[in-house]
């Protein structure tokens, strides 16, 4: 049995697998180390309510104090994990050694900054409450025209957000169909196109060569030769798991904390949320996943197994699962799609926007998506995981309407 | 146990009803309906979880 139970990032994964441990009974002590000050908030809404100004930050907080306090946690924030001896079984915080009995790594990911802009050009990111508010405060100001580099789906949310607030927007993707990566060609055009619908310029196939000037006066130079001018930059092109306290740990590094099915690490250390990467026993496939609910369920998933023996211990196998607030438009995407895999819409229709698709490969369900169709990806994501065959799911699909 | 759910904050993502289809239900109105609002004990872990799981933080326990 365990004394003590050390967790190190404070946020979505964090914060979770220590409701999960003192749920479970756990009574030892629980340490909870966060670099950042702030109380533990949920991310989502910062590229959706707060930045739209609609909510305040405090209602992002991802457990209310009153909740907070009953768990007993020695939360400390603030503080940060800068360095690991699995072998001794030290954690270093702030430089000072500790001890730690069982170790929770949840350190999530930071924005990809662009090559080139790190200087003192002001681009903004969106990762943190301050970056949101950073955001929020600009489109306060008034500014009236904004580019938003890499239409991911951080990305198409700033947008939707700037152009609610009366911004004129310009969404700059590299790749020649924004959204493919994750959707497919097919339905990647179909989100695009509600950017467009929105009045969002589009611009796709082109990448930017440098951005330059000051807030309120930028130009972003595209590759293709043409200039845009904005008041406001902001940049999303991805993530990079937060691993570089861990080099020379003996924990093994590639693209995130490589962990075992059970999101096991090394003998009494286990991983969870963005920085976390696993093989997935349903498809064999080696995973990280950068989404709220695999946050949530990882951390769940790894806190339990700390605590469990190594026969008690079970793998890690769910069905990632994400949404994407865009205008009125809610997004929804279970499993994960390859970009050549035959795509049906199976409910509603695209012209409509408003209808679910499965994706298909070898015969096997893969994924479905759903746009303002949340009952059907629920549904549908119940059938990827009891692994339905491509025509089990048509047909059950058939029965829908 | 008394489910109450904050319909300002659902978002009806049909989250809760994967959890617990026999509790929550996401009509073709798209909206949340609670179809019993007072489980039994034995269902108290999965409400738990669709507390936790909820993006939207919309529902509570009233014990
Ligand atoms: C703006 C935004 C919108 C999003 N919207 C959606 C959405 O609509 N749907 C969806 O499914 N997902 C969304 N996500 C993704 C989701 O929020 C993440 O998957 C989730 O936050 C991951 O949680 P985590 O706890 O693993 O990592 P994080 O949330 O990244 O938390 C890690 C924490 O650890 C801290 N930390 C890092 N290094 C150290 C250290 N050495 N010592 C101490 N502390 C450290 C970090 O500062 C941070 O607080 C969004 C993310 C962002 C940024
Ligand atoms: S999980 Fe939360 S937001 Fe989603 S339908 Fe249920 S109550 Fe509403």
């Amino acid at each position: 049995m365990r004394d003590s139970v050390t967790i190190v990032g404070a946020s979505l994964a964090g914060l979770r697998s220590a409701e999960t441990l003192r749920r479970d009974g756990f009574g030892g002590r629980i340490s909870l180390i966060g670099d950042e000050p702030h109380q533990p908030y949920d991310r989502p809404p910062l590229s959706k309510q707060v930045l739209a100004g609609d909510w305040e930050p405090e209602r992002a907080l991802l457990t209310p104090a009153e909740k907070l306090e009953p768990l007993g946690l020695d939360l400390r924030l603030g503080v940060r994990a800068t360095g690991l001896d699995v072998a001794a079984r030290e954690l270093e915080v702030d430089g000072v050694a500790e001890p730690f009995d069982g170790l929770l790594i949840a350190t999530g990911a930071r924005c990809r900054t662009l090559p080139g802009t790190g200087g003192p050009v002001a681009v903004h990111t969106l990762r943190t409450l301050d970056d949101c508010l950073a955001i929020r405060a600009a489109l306060d100001d008034g500014a009236r025209r904004m580019v938003v580099i890499g239409a991911g789906f951080i990305g198409a949310e700033v947008a939707s957000v700037a152009v609610g607030r009366g911004t004129s927007v310009t969404l700059v993707e590299a790749l020649p169909a924004p959204f493919a990566r994750v959707l497919g060609q097919e339905m990647g055009a179909v989100v695009a196109d509600v950017h467009v619908a929105n009045g969002v310029d589009l611009r796709c196939g082109v990448g930017v060569s440098s951005v330059a000037g000051e807030p309120g006066a930028m130009t972003v130079a595209m590759a293709d030769g043409s200039d845009v001018y904005a008041d406001l930059v902001v940049v999303g092109i991805g993530v990079v798991p937060n691993t570089e306290w861990l080099e020379g740990s003996g924990l093994t590094l590639d693209d995130g904390v490589v962990c075992d099915p059970t999101c096991l690490a090394a003998p009494n250390v286990v991983a969870a949320g963005d920085v976390a990467r696993w093989t997935d026993p349903r498809t064999g496939e080696s995973m990280r996943v950068e989404h709220w609910d695999n946050a949530v369920e990882q951390g769940r998933h790894a806190a339990r197994r700390l605590l469990a023996t190594d026969e008690e211990a079970e793998v890690f196998a769910p069905v990632p699962w994400f949404w994407s607030d865009q205008y009125d438009r809610k997004i929804q995407l279970a499993g994960r799609p390859h970009p050549d895999d035959e795509v049906r819409v199976v409910d509603g229709s695209t012209d409509e926007r408003r209808f679910a698709a499965f994706y298909g490969r070898r015969g096997q369900l893969t994924a479905v998506l759903g746009m303002n169709r949340p009952r059907q990806v629920m549904q549908g994501r119940g059938l990827l995981e009891q692994g339905v065959g491509w025509d089990d799911a048509l047909a059950v699909a058939a029965g829908w309407d | 146990m008394r489910i109450v759910v904050d319909y300002d904050l659902c978002e009806s993502n049909a989250i809760c009803m994967a959890i617990a289809p026999d509790v929550f239900e996401v009509r073709d109105d798209d909206l949340l309906h609670v179809l019993n609002e007072a489980p039994g004990e034995d269902r108290r872990e999965k409400m738990e979880e669709a507390v936790q799981r909820c993006p939207k933080q919309a529902i509570a326990i009233e014990d």
